[in-house]
C-alpha cells in the first residue's frame, strides 16, 4: 500500500465519519427495507388519503340525503350504495373515518406522553412518589377502563369529543408506564445520568432532557400501538352509545347501525368493518416493524 | 409464601375496596336517576320524587358522602341496594353471575389453552409454514374488535344455516331457547348451539395474544442448557420441550394471565350484549341507561373482585410452576 493510497484511506474514513448516517435515517433505512413496514406504511397513508381527500371525489356529502334512493346497494350514483336515511355510505364511513383516525391518533399521543411522565418520575424519585404513582397504576388497572368510560358517558355529549379523547387515554397508558418505570430505574444508574445529577441539574430537566429522550425508541413503538388501541377502543365505546354521540359519526356508530341492516344490506356493515380492520392491522404492521428497526438485534429473516 | 400470599392478599384488597368505592362515587355522581321520572306521564310531584329516591338511596339532593356511607354500610353487610325499579339488587346479580361466570370461564379456558399450544407448536416449528400463517392470522385477529368479530359471526352463523345445513345449526341468540321439551341431553345440545359462537368470539382474541406471546416465551428457552441436557440425559425431543422447555416459557404467561382477564371481562360485556346473553355485562350497559347506579356499583364490584382472584390465581400458578417462588 504506498502512501497515497493510505492517505485517501484515512480520508475516506474521515469523510465517512463526518457524513455518519444519523439515527433516524438508520430506523428509517431498516423500516422500509422491510416488507411489512412498507405495507403497513403505504397501506396507512392511502388510509389517511382516503378519509381527508376521499370526500371531495364524491358529489354526497355526509349530511345529504337522497330521497330516491333508501337502502340501495352499491352503484354509480352511491359507490358503497346508501343507508337507511338515504345517506351515502361512502360519504358517511369517509366522515367516521376521519374521527376514528383524528381520535385514534390524539389519545396515543396523550397516553404515551403520559406513560413517559409518570413512569419516569416514578422511577426516578424512589420513595413515596414512585410509591404513590405505583399504586395509582395498579389502581387503575383493577378498575375495568370500560366500565369508568361508560358511567362517565352521560359527561362526554354532543361535540364534546375531545374529553372523550383524554379520557380514552387515561386509561391507555399504565402497562407502558410501567415498562418506563423499570427503565428509568436501570438509565438512573449510567454515567451521563451521574453525570448531569452531580453537575446539578435539576432533577427534573434531567428526566426531560436525558431520561425521556433515551426511551424514545420505547415510547414511538407504543405510541404507534395505542393508535390502534385507542381506535379499537373507541370503536366498541362507540358501539353501544358510550363513546362518539351523535350527530358525529365514527367507526364505531357506523358499525353498529350497520349491524342492524347488515343481514339484508351488507353494504351497511362490510364497507366500514373492513376499512377498520385494514386501518388497525396497518398501524399494528407498521408498529411491529418499527419496533424490529430500533432494535439493533433483531434479524427477520425474508 | 403464606406471607407473599397474605401480602398480597391485603394490598389487592385495599385495591378493590378504593377501586370500588371509586367506581360508586362516579357512577353516583355522573348518572342522573332523577331524570327517569322526567318522562313519565302524568309527571309525579317532586315531593313524591324526592321520596321515592331517598328511600332507594338514589336521591342527589342527599350529600354525596352520606349516600356512599349508606350504600357501603349495606355492601359490608352483603347488601348491594335496591335498583332503580326498586327490586333488590342481589336477586338479580346472582342469576346473571352465573351466566358470565359460564360464558367467561369456558372462553378462558379455549382461549389460554389453544393459544398456549398453538404458540408453543409455533416456536418449535419457527418460520415454518404453521408459524408464518398463525402470526399472520393472530395478526388478523387483533385488529379486529369484538362488537365486529360478534357481528361477523352472527352473520356468518345465519348464512351457514341458511346455505351449508339448512337447519338451525348455529342458534346466535340467547343461551337456550324458551320452552324446549326434548329431555335432558336436547337441552344440552340447545345450550352448546347456543354456546358455540359466544365462545369463538371470546376466545378468538384470547388465542392470537396468547399466541403470539407463548411462541416468543418458547423460543427464549428452546435453545436453552437444561433443555439440551434433558435430551442428553435420554428423554425423547418431544418430552424434553413438553416437561422442560413449556413448563418454563409457561410461568411468564401465568403473570401475563392476569392482565387479560379484564380485558376478558369486557369482551365479555360486547359477546353477552349482542348474542342476547343475560349476564353481568349486558345488566352493566342496561343499567348505565338507566341510571341505575347501585347495579352499576354492584357490578363494578363484582369485576374488582374478579380482576383481583385472577390475579392471585396468576400468584398461585406462577409459585406452581417456579419452585424459587415457593422457596424463597
Amino acid at each position: 500500500m504506498t502512501l497515497s493510497e493510505e492517505e485517501l484511506g484515512e480520508e475516506l474514513i474521515g469523510a465517512r465519519e463526518s457524513r455518519a448516517p444519523s439515527r433516524v435515517r438508520i430506523v428509517a433505512r431498516r423500516f422500509f427495507g422491510s416488507r411489512q413496514g412498507r405495507v403497513g406504511f403505504a397501506v396507512l397513508v392511502l388510509m389517511f388519503l382516503l378519509a381527508f381527500a376521499g370526500p371531495m371525489l364524491s358529489p354526497w356529502s355526509y349530511t345529504d340525503k337522497d330521497f330516491t334512493a333508501f337502502l340501495q346497494p352499491p352503484s354509480a350514483g352511491h359507490w358503497f350504495g346508501t343507508l337507511q336515511t338515504g345517506a351515502d355510505v361512502y360519504a358517511v364511513t369517509l366522515r367516521g373515518m376521519q374521527k376514528s383516525l383524528i381520535v385514534g391518533l390524539l389519545a396515543a399521543l396523550v397516553s404515551t406522553a403520559l406513560a413517559a411522565v409518570v413512569g419516569a418520575f416514578a422511577g426516578y424519585f424512589p420513595g413515596w412518589p414512585d410509591r404513590v404513582l405505583s399504586w395509582g397504576v395498579d389502581l387503575l388497572l383493577v378498575l375495568p377502563a370500560f366500565l369508568i368510560l361508560a358511567i362517565m358517558s352521560p359527561l362526554f355529549g354532543a361535540g364534546k369529543w375531545v374529553l372523550f379523547v383524554i379520557m380514552l387515554a387515561l386509561f391507555l397508558w399504565m402497562v407502558t408506564s410501567k415498562i418506563v418505570r423499570g427503565m428509568t430505574i436501570s438509565l438512573k444508574r449510567r454515567e451521563f445520568i451521574q453525570a448531569a445529577r452531580f453537575m446539578g441539574v435539576p432533577p427534573v430537566t434531567i428526566i426531560f432532557r436525558h431520561v425521556i429522550p433515551n426511551l424514545s425508541s420505547l415510547l414511538i413503538v407504543d405510541a404507534t400501538l395505542n393508535v390502534s388501541a385507542a381506535i379499537l377502543t373507541e370503536t366498541s365505546l362507540s358501539y353501544f352509545g358510550f363513546g362518539i354521540q351523535p350527530p358525529d359519526v365514527s367507526f364505531g356508530t357506523l358499525i353498529a347501525d350497520g349491524s342492524r341492516t347488515a343481514v339484508y344490506a351488507p353494504w351497511t356493515f362490510w364497507f366500514v368493518a373492513g376499512l377498520l380492520v385494514i386501518t388497525v392491522l396497518a398501524v399494528n404492521l407498521i408498529g411491529d416493524s418499527l419496533r424490529d428497526a430500533f432494535d439493533p438485534t433483531s434479524t427477520r429473516p425474508r | 409464601m403464606a406471607g407473599f400470599l397474605a401480602r398480597r392478599l391485603l394490598n389487592y384488597l385495599v385495591l378493590v375496596v378504593v377501586a370500588s368505592s371509586l367506581a360508586y362515587l362516579l357512577a353516583a355522581s355522573a348518572l342522573d336517576p332523577r331524570s327517569n321520572y322526567a318522562d313519565r306521564t302524568p309527571k309525579p310531584p317532586p315531593a313524591v320524587v324526592d321520596a321515592q329516591l331517598t328511600a332507594l338511596n338514589l336521591n342527589d339532593r342527599t350529600p354525596l358522602i352520606q349516600r356512599y356511607a349508606t350504600w357501603a354500610a349495606g355492601v359490608l353487610h352483603g347488601d348491594f341496594g335496591k335498583s332503580v325499579t326498586g327490586t333488590p339488587v342481589n336477586d338479580d346479580l346472582g342469576r346473571r353471575a352465573g351466566v358470565t361466570a359460564r360464558l367467561v370461564l369456558l372462553g378462558l379456558a379455549c382461549g389460554s389453552l389453544a393459544g398456549v399450544l398453538l404458540g408453543a407448536y409455533a416456536a418449535v416449528r419457527q418460520y415454518g409454514w404453521f408459524d408464518r400463517l398463525s402470526a399472520g392470522l393472530s395478526f388478523v385477529v387483533l385488529a379486529v374488535p369484538v362488537v365486529v368479530l360478534a357481528n361477523t359471526l352472527i352473520l356468518f352463523g345465519t348464512w351457514a344455516n341458511e346455505n351449508v345445513f339448512g337447519r338451525q345449526v348455529f342458534l346466535v341468540s340467547g343461551e337456550y331457547s324458551a320452552g324446549l321439551d326434548t329431555g335432558f341431553w336436547g337441552s344440552v345440545l340447545d345450550r352448546a348451539q347456543h354456546l358455540i359462537l359466544p365462545t369463538v368470539s371470546l376466545s378468538l382474541g384470547l388465542i392470537a395474544v396468547f399466541s403470539r406471546y407463548q411462541r416468543n416465551m418458547m423460543l427464549d428457552v428452546l435453545g436453552a442448557d437444561y433443555v439440551r441436557t434433558a435430551m442428553a440425559k435420554g428423554l425423547s425431543r418431544r418430552q424434553a420441550l413438553i416437561r422442560h422447555a413449556l413448563r418454563t416459557a409457561l410461568i411468564p404467561v401465568a403473570t401475563y394471565f392476569a392482565f387479560t382477564f379484564g380485558t376478558l371481562l369486557i369482551g365479555a360485556t360486547f359477546t353477552e350484549k349482542i348474542f342476547g346473553w343475560h349476564g353481568l355485562g349486558e345488566q352493566l350497559i342496561n343499567s348505565i341507561f338507566t341510571n341505575d347506579v347501585n347495579t352499576v356499583a354492584a357490578i363494578s364490584l363484582l369485576a374488582a373482585i374478579a380482576v383481583l382472584c385472577a390475579s392471585l390465581a396468576a400468584d398461585l400458578l406462577h409459585a406452581a410452576l417456579d419452585p424459587r417462588v415457593r422457596a424463597g
